[in-house]
């Protein structure tokens, strides 16, 4: 427990300084772009392909659980539609994404750490944890939301894709159903989400990597704990978030 | 000139640095030598505020740090050079970014101001055509250079060099201190080399300050260290292997 507040207290300390008025505008600008380029692209490909299977899977399993006569077929599309958005792709996707960027970023950091860059940034006077992790952060928070749009419409497409080419249900039900009852609200609660899991799945890693001290093997440490904690956080901030929004 | 002046400072239970007290000259290299683990990079780190020591003075030219305020620290900060023992330059930039990069933050410097500044230092390293090559790319001696031409690239007045020689051939060391050596008379700045390298002691050691256990046990220059009738610093000179290399070659 101790430990736990120790940790927390010096996560929120960093934080306060990755916050802080930066010293030079202008050497932020051209981190924040190649960020945004590097989270961003970098894990398009992997994000659209895990969608399409997930949003396949999803069809699939409503499909064979309700396999009634008094559930119209238009249902499989509804929910298809609704667990994707809801949950499948901001939450899955972070999670994926906690383990590809989050690792990432906490090797990064902590390599920095060990082979002394930070001590270099930091008697240039520059704050080396607003320069190396604020660039880092806010990009994912702005890029993180649209790879989550990306992510949904990709899974209901692989949907689609079990109702063109499998007799389980047909196009014109799948597609009346994913149309039905749409609420943008909805949308809202997910990319809110998508936001706050990207600024968990920075941050965290990113404290792992700034107090990583020793060398490779402890820097591989780091990395994990940060999957790991983000991972666990996420997870209790969906809940928190869920019950904010939707009750 | 650097004064330190009765340095402490403890790590928890560990008291590393004990009553540190010292004079580096300007257009002086001096060597800070010992063992492993005897508080040489802590005695750098304090220097140029990266740790705070509990107590002590240390005068840049009269200029106490720890007495600064918030502007006059930055100010000082532009006149330090501090060469890394890994060389810590920027893995995700070029070696013209990281020589330009405390341009960019330490001065005002125009664009092209910078870039003749950065062929400049390039240059004097010799390494005039690295410019476009990531670190990964570079091997040990030329990281060691990018270093230093990063280091010295805001004309600092204080230079300082931990263990410059870690990572190198012998052939490659003495380049690249015979290149410290030569860029502290040039400059004239006050340079701080820590090492633990006996043929970096004898090649430049114009003052060498010999720690132990966090103690100043020693101090003269490479004439007097062979004749020394100390315990410790004899048995670290032997320890090197130097002087019985010496007495094989000869
Ligand atoms: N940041 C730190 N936290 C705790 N102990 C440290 C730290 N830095 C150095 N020490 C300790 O201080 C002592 C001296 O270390 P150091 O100055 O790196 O020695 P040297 O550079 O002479 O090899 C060692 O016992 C080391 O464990
Ligand atoms: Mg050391």
């Amino acid at each position: 427990m101790a430990s736990f507040l120790f940790h927390l207290g010096q996560y929120i300390m960093l934080m306060w300084r990755v916050f802080s008025k930066p010293e030079k505008m202008s050497i932020y600008r051209k981190r924040l772009f190649d960020e945004m380029v590097s989270l961003g692209l970098a894990s398009l490909g992997i994000i659209m392909v895990i969608s399409l299977f997930m949003g396949a899977v999803i069809t699939i399993q409503t499909a064979a659980n309700i396999d009634s006569a008094f559930i119209p077929s238009y249902t499989i599309g509804f929910t298809t539609r609704q667990s994707t958005i809801l949950e499948f792709s901001p939450t899955i996707m972070a999670l994926i994404l906690a383990g590809k960027v989050g690792s990432n970023i906490a090797s990064e950091i902590g390599l920095m750490r060990v082979t002394e860059q930070i001590d270099a940034l930091e008697i240039m006077g520059v704050n080396s944890s607003a320069f190396l992790i604020l660039p880092k952060i806010i990009a994912s928070v702005i890029i993180n939301p649209f790879l989550v749009i990306i992510s949904m419409f990709v899974s209901i497409g692989g949907g689609y894709l079990i109702a063109m080419f499998t007799d389980i249900v047909s196009v014109a039900d799948y597609v009346y159903g994913i149309q039905l009852d749409f609420r943008p609200y909805h949308v809202v609660y997910a990319l809110s989400k998508a936001a706050v899991f990207a600024f968990i799945f920075t941050s965290v890693p990113a404290y792992q990597g700034y107090f990583a001290a020793g060398g490779a093997l402890e820097v591989g440490k780091a990395s994990t704990r940060g999957v790991v904690q983000s991972s666990i956080i996420i997870l209790i901030a969906n809940y928190f978030i869920t019950q904010l929004f939707l009750i | 000139m650097i004064e330190v002046v009765g340095l402490n400072k403890s790590f928890g239970e560990n008291h590393v640095l004990k009553d540190i007290s010292a004079v580096f000259e300007t257009g002086k290299t001096s060597l800070i030598i010992g063992a492993s683990g005897s508080g040489k990079s802590t005695l750098a780190r304090c220097l140029v505020g990266l740790i705070a020591p509990e107590t002590g003075k240390m005068l840049y030219d009269g200029r106490d740090f720890l007495e600064l305020n918030n502007k006059e620290k930055k100010a000082l900060r532009k006149e330090i050079g501090f060469l890394f023992q890994g060389s810590a330059l920027f893995d995700f930039m070029t070696v013209e970014e990281n020589v330009r990069f405390p341009l960019d933050i330490l001065t005002d410097l125009s664009k092209k101001e910078k870039q003749i500044r950065v062929d400049e230092v390039l240059e004097r390293v010799e390494l005039p055509t690295a410019h476009k090559l990531f670190p990964s790319e570079l091997s040990g001696g030329m990281k060691k250079r990018v270093g230093i031409a990063r280091a010295i690239s805001p004309h600092p007045k204080y230079l300082f060099c931990d263990e410059p020689n870690s990572g190198l051939d012998p052939q490659t060391s003495i380049v690249i201190d015979n290149l410290i050596h030569d860029i502290t008379i040039e400059y004239n700045i006050t340079t701080l080399v820590i090492s633990h390298d006996m043929n970096s002691v004898m090649e430049i050691g114009e003052y060498i300050l010999f720690i132990h256990k966090g103690e100043k046990w020693w101090e003269g220059d490479n004439k007097k260290i062979l004749q020394t009738d100390n315990e410790e610093l004899l048995s670290f000179v032997n320890a090197s292997g130097f002087l019985s290399n010496k007495k094989a070659g000869s």
